[in-house]
């Protein structure tokens, strides 16, 4: 269609005139969308907060150096606290994963109902944040590390869920149709056949998860969830400065660790 | 040993892949099923232990009908149907002994085939059978080491370990080259020989199939329609099978290499 015969031969273009001008015109629109999305943003600003903004920061800047050093001491705990919440909120969430992979993967799911059920989970897992899993499970729980853990485990769920019966539904079926052939029932099938192809992807996504679940952890104690924000919850209110530093340094090289370790091993799985 | 009578496949899509195949297969015999891609080839021996379900039609294994068993009489059935696979079908991350065994997977329970506690006939066996076809030594490697030619090898250990009545091979060759092919086919034959198998053997390769098998069966849009020696393979039947192509040089292959033998 784009091409157009004429006297002097053919004229390709991209796109026809009218595909053009509708290109044309939604970029209009979403230009003025833009623009008057600026022109509220700034009427609704009180610009002297706006320019005062690298004072306060340099002056709270200032207030957090040097890092309150002897502050580790009483830090030590909630890092252990911290570390624990992920490790075994990853593994609560990875046990109820598997099923609910298997369940949801249209290759291995006995049928509709439970396809639908399983990806219910997931969605509703996924859709809230741990943070609030956290501020609910307070309520029912009681505050300390339990909520946080099971929190972490919730949200987990959804995650690993998704990407392994993504992984699942992606096998080579030949494989699986070779154990078929040789006379295996349903769950032969499914340890010899279909768990090999899928064990790298369930062992690198606990592991990816345990990474993001370290720095999730981190903030549940504002909501009172046990581990290091509690500290950190505690000192902001109190304006500590240089112990709000002395934490932020050492979530940095928790993270670092973890990040440090999940790499280590992912390298080994595959 | 094995008998097909008119079996039909009909696909969603409402084409016929099989419209009504009638063959008898005697004991030991090796019989090449040959076939332009989509012919039904595949479809064929893959109804005969229902990886895809026959529309109608009957299939007999030693008198036994397979078309209308329970799914667990289905399983007991397979057992005694080796399957050997176009593309080894191995699982890739097991190693080749874990290969070799799950060819008794219909023969242990489920929890000595999770903790792999085969019975010791059975790994026994499987180090014969690895000895045999020359990989031994290869027991303890990942499937996904070996070449080509040795990993359709474990898929023939596979297939054996299961001490089948029946041999169901699916283009053996296809991801092969010549001469692997060649081992590969001869090694089939040996076997079938040694152990006094029936084999329906899928194959592109006419030259192959003449070579390898006592009998020939072209397969063309679902339909037999050239049944006999190898040797009757003139161009005039595989015109009839194939189409129309110069067929001449296909043929003086076959000979020169009978001639070698």
């Amino acid at each position: 269609m784009p091409t157009n015969q004429t006297s002097g031969g053919e004229i390709w273009k991209q796109r026809t005139d009218k595909e053009q001008w509708i290109r044309w015109f939604f970029w209009l629109i979403s230009l003025s969308v833009i623009a008057y999305a600026w022109q509220m943003i700034s009427e609704k600003t009180i610009w002297f907060f706006v320019t005062d903004a690298p004072n306060q920061a340099a002056d709270i800047a200032a207030r957090m150096v040097p890092p309150k050093w002897s502050y580790i001491d009483q830090l030590w705990k909630p890092v252990w606290d911290t570390i624990n919440i992920a490790t075994l909120g990853t593994l609560i969430a990875m046990v109820i994963a598997g099923p609910v992979a298997f369940a949801a993967a249209r290759n291995t799911t006995p049928n509709i109902v439970v396809r639908t059920a399983a990806l219910f989970i997931i969605v509703s897992s996924r859709s809230v944040n741990s943070l609030i899993w956290a501020l609910i499970l307070v309520f029912i729980l009681g505050p300390g590390v339990l909520a946080g853990t099971i929190a972490i485990g919730l949200r987990s769920v959804g995650f690993c869920a998704k990407l392994i019966y993504e992984s699942i539904e992606e096998i080579d079926h030949t494989q699986v149709e070779a154990i078929e052939a040789t006379g295996a029932n349903g769950a032969q099938k499914m340890i010899f056949g279909i768990l090999p192809q899928v064990l790298p992807t369930i062992a690198g996504v606990a592991i990816y998860r345990w990474d993001i679940n370290i720095r999730e952890s981190t903030i549940l104690g504002l909501v009172g969830a046990g581990g290091i924000g509690l500290q950190l919850n505690g000192s902001l209110n109190t304006l500590a400065w240089t112990q709000v530093s002395m934490i932020l340094l050492v979530i940095l090289v928790t993270v670092f660790i973890s990040e440090w370790v999940s790499a280590k091993v992912r390298g080994a799985i595959i | 040993m094995l008998q097909l009578s008119e079996l039909k496949k009909r696909y969603d899509t409402g084409d016929y892949a099989l419209k009504g195949v009638s063959l008898e297969v005697p004991k030991g015999q090796v019989l090449a099923l040959i076939g332009p891609s989509g012919a039904g080839k595949s479809t064929l021996i893959r109804c005969v232990n229902r990886l895809v379900e026959p529309t109608s039609g009957s299939v007999k294994l030693k008198d036994m009908e397979l078309t209308g068993l329970s799914s667990s009489a289905l399983r007991r059935a397979r057992r005694k149907m080796g399957m050997i696979f176009q593309e080894y079908a191995l699982v890739e991350r097991l190693t080749v002994m874990e290969n070799v065994l799950s060819g008794r997977l219909g023969y242990v329970g489920f929890w000595r085939s999770y903790f792999r506690k085969f019975p010791s006939a059975d790994i026994q066996e499987a180090y014969r059978l690895l000895d045999r076809v020359g990989l031994k030594h290869m027991a303890d490697k990942r499937a996904d080491e070996l070449s080509g030619g040795q990993r359709q090898r474990v898929g023939i250990c596979r297939a054996l370990i299961q001490d089948p009545d029946v041999l169901l091979v699916d283009e053996p060759t296809a991801s092969l080259d010549p001469k692997t092919s060649r081992q590969i086919m001869r090694l089939i034959q040996e076997l079938c020989i040694e152990r006094g198998l029936t084999a329906i053997i899928n194959i592109h390769d006419v030259f192959l199939a003449q070579m390898f098998a006592q009998r020939v069966v072209g397969l063309e849009l679902g339909a037999v329609v050239y049944d006999g020696a190898p040797d009757g393979l003139t161009p005039d039947v595989l015109t009839r099978i194939y189409g129309e192509e110069d067929w001449s040089a296909t043929i003086k292959a076959a000979e020169d290499e009978e001639d070698e033998l």
